[in-house]
């Protein structure tokens, strides 16, 4: 790998680290709000009160195990095996597809018992910061997506090794989100703290 | 024994971080679940211990997924994590410290507001 590839890759890994950071502010404003509001359930039901916690379980194993195929993916791709990145990658898609189908489902059983975002000022920030987590979720989906037919058209390229390297980054970010969510909202919520 | 190649040792970092994520998960799950353990331990005590856990698997993922002590010097993916730290920090302690106080001083029941107030202005 010549110099200036070295160099364009270590800047815009950092570039897109420092991205990841501004997003960590994000989530941490929703985290303090959600906070601030969890007690205000204007006599509606209480955390504790709804969520499945088996199923949030599973939830969290099936983000924290796509994180991990995801890293075997970006070896295959440092390897430069196609067919092995194409696999790990693909099973971190299903993977991804299977979380946001299950925080789907929860939020339409939530929304079927009348506990939409409107009934109180928790439900409100539970769904803003929770569907905010989904929607990056989506959103790397799609960028899995796309880099896939990348490295179907364009190969082992410097460019979509570089992008490879900067999905992996966002995926293992969003894990980490989900670790805070896990414990923040999920468990203190059990807890009924 | 052969040495393990830069992408060997990668693969072993990833697997140790799976497995003890995924062993923090449990137990910070297992913790709560069991109506026996809250009951000795008490909610916040256990609150405490799954904040501490989540924090524990946050600088495991950081250090085995993300490979954050791997960087050269200068360390600016680092810094700027630091950084951002201490923001949060300001932003997350900062927004509750004042809402809270607020909710003390605010939601009160209006008996208990006057007297308060009475007391405030040294009626």
């Amino acid at each position: 790998m010549s110099t200036t590839v070295a160099t364009i890759n270590d800047k815009t890994n950092l570039g897109f680290w420092v991205y990841l950071m501004t997003d960590c502010i994000l989530f941490g404003s929703l985290f303090a709000t959600y906070i601030v509001l969890h007690k205000n359930t204007f006599g509606g039901p209480a955390g504790g009160e709804l969520f499945d916690m088996p199923a949030i379980l599973v939830e969290t194993l099936i983000l924290l195990t796509s994180s991990f195929t995801c890293g075997l993916g970006m070896l295959a791709i440092r390897r430069q095996k196609r067919s092995q990145a194409l696999f790990w990658f693909g099973f971190t898609f299903a993977l991804g597809v299977a979380f946001l189908v299950m925080e789907l489902s929860e939020f339409n059983a939530l929304i079927a018992e009348g506990n939409s975002w409107q009934r109180s000022g928790f439900l409100s920030a539970f769904y803003t910061l929770v569907g905010t987590h989904g929607l990056h979720i989506t959103i790397g989906l799609l960028w899995m997506l796309v880099m896939g037919w990348q490295l179907l058209r364009k190969g082992f390229k410097d460019s979509v090794i570089r992008r490879f390297s900067l999905l992996s980054m966002f995926w293992h970010f969003l894990d980490i989100i989900w670790i805070f969510i896990f414990t923040f909202v999920y468990l203190m919520g059990d807890l009924q703290l | 024994m052969r040495r393990l190649s830069a992408i060997d040792k990668r693969l072993v970092s990833y697997a140790v971080g799976f497995i003890s994520s995924v062993i923090l998960t449990v137990i910070a799950y297992a913790l709560v679940t069991h109506d026996d353990i809250v009951r000795t331990l008490t909610a916040p005590g256990i609150a405490l211990i799954i904040a501490a856990l989540a924090s524990l698997q946050l600088i495991v993922q950081l250090l085995f997924f993300m490979h954050i002590s791997e960087e050269q010097r200068p360390r600016w993916k680092l810094l700027t994590f630091i950084f951002c730290f201490i923001i949060l920090g300001v932003i997350v302690f900062g927004s509750l410290w004042i809402m809270f106080d607020l909710n003390d001083r605010m939601m009160m029941s209006p008996d208990e507001m006057i007297k308060y107030m009475n007391k405030q202005t040294g009626i």
